[in-house]
């Protein structure tokens, strides 16, 4: 044990500091918006996100540039005692991705939640820019913690944050849809929680890096395991837990769905990630494994058989999540199949460029939704001819979006299926092919059920409530267009997911 | 059999409890409870494990206490957003149930400002 | 078997009976008394494992303030009837899921039984940095310096889930009070009561905020016994609720954060870094910290309880 004032140099790097930024930044957001900000907030919060985005950039650096993961230790007490936070080359990514998703979301936000010259603070305005940095200290802290409580705290943060922002718009519909996401939250968060007692009880520590050292196959770790990915499922809504998901992302207004379902729902993924790559390595279970991919091809094919039969373009995007989210979890059996550890490396790569693409994606696809919504007041799609032609660059950005979930190249969303296919063929577990290939296959039947109407001729312009203002529309591409070039120039993200990965740097294990 | 291992037992039996009233409650103030009830059994599990902890003039590890003090008042909070989310469907619809046909008695609907 | 062992035994039966009442009856006022009931129970079986300041949170907290919210709302909802709902699932369901929970509750009994003998324990560590910390509870030691983290993004969860709660008032409302939802006229002993217990409660919770340095308490069950004698006084009559937009109330809301924010940012340059404290002075700062989340803490369990603004300020 270190005496205070004295840190030792394996405790926390000096660039460490800018894991700090990254959680005071929005915690001063928050603070700020709940006390002074009124008429300034929405110019604070674009201040503080676009500080976000160095903060995620001298992350991305550090990591790059250092090779191994960054840490910091809070308040100078190493851990078992204390708390740690680290960042490897998945964190730097996930950082990077929610920093950028965070400042488009912080620019499109429409007028309802600014407040206005001469008015007092509405409850909207209040509202939403908390809940946005609310989202947004949550999905670093979950990013960053090493330490399976500060997990724990996190998760609670994530689901307090996302929660209201379903129910903010005060409809009977969207109240129904926000409990009921805060209900399978709750079953989550507590099982989550039963199984790091689980685990404190038999290692004493709940840091991850400790804990990886410590484990053994046993009851008590298997229990865990088990409780823990079935509480983080229900948070990530993955079949058979998805049942909370659609009314929730499509009963949100669009900058908020965007946020949902590009980011929130990938926080308790990557927990799982933390917990079966970094917590259990070396001990992960065939069959267990193929459980949740099963699981997950479940959820590709029932939410894109779901998707295909929705007359509401909200909807449809909302199922969609629930296919695409299918798709991360496919890579626990790929990398427990796997005979190298480059097979690993491999199965990994594929689920994370999956989070990454659909999260710049879906963003996308919801706000696009948005504009359309604002502009001609419903979204039915039937009644929807034509509006490609009326608004050309959010249909360009719809569309490349679209294309990214199919998975046309040369988008990210094809090299993750490339990825996922190159898996599959090199661990000989060909179901998850058929599986990829059905799921490509429902992706275009129901983006097609969109695009087509979208870009038909209509006979008269439909008539547009409020004009559509051209920047938003140009956020939405921007957003569209990461999609696109995650799939273009996938090599430097791809080396970066690597940094700082347990089983590289360990010799193999039995 | 020890008073830890004896309350530990206790602890997995209102885990059970909890979880299967969560399940299969239709009410969600029931279920609200139900969580509580399984909430508390998670945070006594910690208990046991921290009693079990006891060493250098310590009574108990102190690490799990404080865990479980912060996880008590983390479930208070959600406790009171899912109640005030209840009360406010209840005062929107006349019903919490999170059905969407479910209206035979409702009210009619306010409309917001 | 020894008296001790008897008593616990007798203590996890009877819990884990009122628990069963709790799930089982059909009468949603009963199933929230017996809840209160439970956690009561608790914190005698938070005592019997020797874990103070546990029983003392759960006490104020779990049985105390949960009470009272979960009371409030089943008041509120009594005119509900029970065939709104769906039925509970048909048997194969209910079957299912208590099988499932049944082989849970097998599991975590066989993982009770077989925890590893000696017990791993992070005690030594706790004991011997305690001393750089200056306090003598190491409960504390943990919450405030150990894990400070954890505890600086538990207060923002509190914060959070009131922004959420107001969040779900009606637009016409905002910047209003909250109501408790209309609570009915205070009678005659209530009013007595809240003037006799508001002092007594009030010394209670700083006592118990104080002593929590040394000795079981602390920010958060002072906190929660301080917010309990405030909704008492509410429900009294005997104050107004301040409205959501005052400014004053918002920095008492935050004032906890603000703290902790504050001392973790100047940890960086004056300690070894964020949230560590500088030698020699890390109790003062401590307590400091301590006084504003108590503050803090007893403000928002209070407001959270009273619910969204249900009340315009304007006339």
């Amino acid at each position: 044990m270190i005496p205070p004032g004295a840190v030792s140099s394996q405790a926390s790097d000096a660039s460490g500091i800018v894991l700090v930024a990254a959680l005071v930044l929005p915690l001063v957001g928050i603070l700020l918006s709940f006390l002074v900000a009124g008429r300034y907030t929405r110019g604070m919060a674009l201040i503080l996100l676009a500080v976000g985005l160095a903060v995620a950039a001298g992350i991305a650096d550090g990591v790059w540039r250092t090779g191994h993961a960054l840490t910091y230790t809070s308040g100078g007490w190493l851990p078992p005692l204390g708390v740690k936070l680290r960042a490897d080359g998945l964190s730097a990514v996930m950082i990077a991705v929610t920093a950028i998703i965070m400042f488009a979301v912080g620019l499109y936000a429409p007028s309802e939640f600014r407040v206005r010259q001469d008015k007092a603070e509405t409850r909207r305005s209040f509202s939403f820019w908390i809940l946005l940095f609310a989202i947004w200290v949550a999905m670093n802290a979950v990013f960053l913690g090493n330490d399976l409580f500060n997990l724990y705290v996190a998760l609670e943060l994530v689901t307090f944050a996302a929660v209201p922002l379903v129910s903010i718009s005060g409809t009977a519909g969207t109240l129904k849809a926000a409990l009921r996401y805060l209900l399978f939250a709750l079953i989550g968060s507590v099982l989550y929680l039963l199984g790091t007692a689980l685990l404190y009880g038999n290692y004493g520590t709940l840091d991850i890096s400790l804990l990886s050292e410590r484990i053994r196959p046993g009851l008590a770790v298997w229990l865990s395991v088990s409780v823990m990915t079935a509480g983080l499922a229900a948070k990530t809504a993955l079949f058979p837990f998805h049942l909370w998901l659609p009314p929730a992302h499509s009963g949100a207004p669009p900058a908020a769905s965007a946020l949902l379902s590009s980011l929130v729902v990938k926080g308790s993924f990557f927990i799982t990630v933390r917990i079966w790559f970094d917590v259990m390595t070396g001990l992960t279970d065939f069959g267990a494994t193929q459980i949740l991919g099963a699981m997950g091809a479940g959820a590709i094919v029932v939410g894109g058989v779901m998707a295909l039969r929705q007359t509401r373009l909200k909807l449809l995007i909302a199922y969609s999540t629930v296919a695409q989210l299918g798709y991360l979890f496919l890579m626990f059996p790929l990398a427990a199949g796997a005979v190298v550890s480059s097979g690993v490396t491999l199965a990994l790569s594929a689920g994370m460029f999956q989070a990454v693409s659909h999260a710049f994606a879906k963003a996308a696809m919801f706000m696009a939704a948005g504009l359309v919504a604002d502009a001609v007041g419903h979204d039915r799609i039937a009644e929807l001819r034509g509006i490609g032609y009326q608004l050309p660059v959010t249909a360009f950005a719809f569309g490349i979006a679209a294309l990214s979930l199919i998975g046309v190249p040369p988008t990210g969303g094809f090299f993750t299926k490339w990825l996922l296919l190159s898996a599959s063929v090199s661990t000989g577990q060909w179901w998850w092919i058929v599986v990829v290939l059905a799921g490509g296959l429902l992706a275009g039947g129901y983006m097609f059920r969109v695009i087509s109407p979208g870009l038909a001729a209509a006979e008269t312009p439909l008539v547009f409530r409020s004009p559509v203002s051209r920047n938003r529309e140009i956020i939405v591409l921007v957003l569209a267009i990461f999609a696109l070039l995650m799939g273009m120039i996938p090599g430097t993200p791809l080396e970066l997911l690597q940094v700082g990965r347990v089983h590289l740097t360990r010799a193999a294990l039995p | 059999m020890n008073v830890p291992t004896i309350l530990g037992i206790c602890a997995a039996g209102l885990i059970g409890l909890g979880l299967f009233s969560l399940i299969v409650e239709p009410q969600p103030l029931r279920k609200i409870l139900a969580f509580n009830v399984l909430g508390n059994g998670v945070f006594l599990f910690f208990g046991v494990v921290a009693r079990r902890g006891a060493a250098v003039g310590l009574f108990g590890d102190p690490i799990p206490q404080a865990l479980v003090i912060t996880g008590i008042v983390v479930g208070f909070s959600a406790t009171a957003l899912a109640v005030a989310l209840l009360l406010r469907l209840f005062d929107e619809t006349g019903s919490t149930s999170s059905r969407d046909d479910a209206q035979k008695e409702s009210k009619s609907e306010r409309a917001d400002s | 078997m020894t008296i001790g062992v008897g008593f616990s035994v007798a203590l996890g039966l009877l819990i884990l009976a009122v628990a069963v009442f709790t799930i089982g009856t059909r009468d949603s006022f009963a199933a929230v008394v017996a809840f209160v009931v439970y956690g009561l129970l608790l914190s005698l079986g938070w005592m019997n494992l020797y874990c103070p300041d546990v029983a003392l949170t759960e006490a104020a907290v779990g049985g105390g303030v949960t009470g009272a919210l979960l009371l409030n709302a089943c008041a509120r909802v009594r005119s509900e009837k029970t065939s709104d709902f769906k039925k509970s699932p048909r048997w194969i369901g209910r079957g299912m899921a208590g099988l499932l929970c049944l082989a849970l509750s097998s599991g975590l009994v066989a993982v009770v039984i077989l925890l590893p003998n000696p017990a791993p324990t992070l005690a030594p560590e706790a004991t011997r940095s305690l001393s750089a910390t200056g306090l003598g509870n190491p409960v504390t030691a943990v919450l405030m310096a150990y894990r400070a983290l954890d505890t600086m993004l538990e207060k923002v969860v509190l914060l959070l889930a009131l922004v959420g709660v107001w969040s779900l008032a009606s637009d016409r409302f905002w910047g209003g009070r909250a109501t408790f939802g209309h609570l009915p006229e205070p009678d005659r002993p209530l009013i007595f009561l809240t003037r006799v217990l508001a002092p007594v409660g009030i010394i209670a919770g700083i006592y118990l905020f104080w002593v929590g340095a040394d000795a079981p308490g602390g920010a958060f069950a002072g906190g929660a016994i301080l917010s309990a004698i405030w909704i008492l006084v509410f429900f009294a009559g005997l104050s107004v609720v301040p409205a959501v937009g005052s400014l004053g109330l918002r920095i008492v809301l935050s004032i906890g954060i603000i703290f902790f924010l504050a001392a973790g940012v100047a940890g960086i340059s004056m300690a070894a870094g964020f949230l560590a404290y500088p030698e020699g002075f890390a109790k003062p700062i401590i307590v400091v910290i301590e006084v504003a989340m108590t503050l803090s803490i007893g403000a928002t369990l209070g407001l959270l309880v009273a619910g969204p603004p249900g009340q315009s300020l304007k006339p």
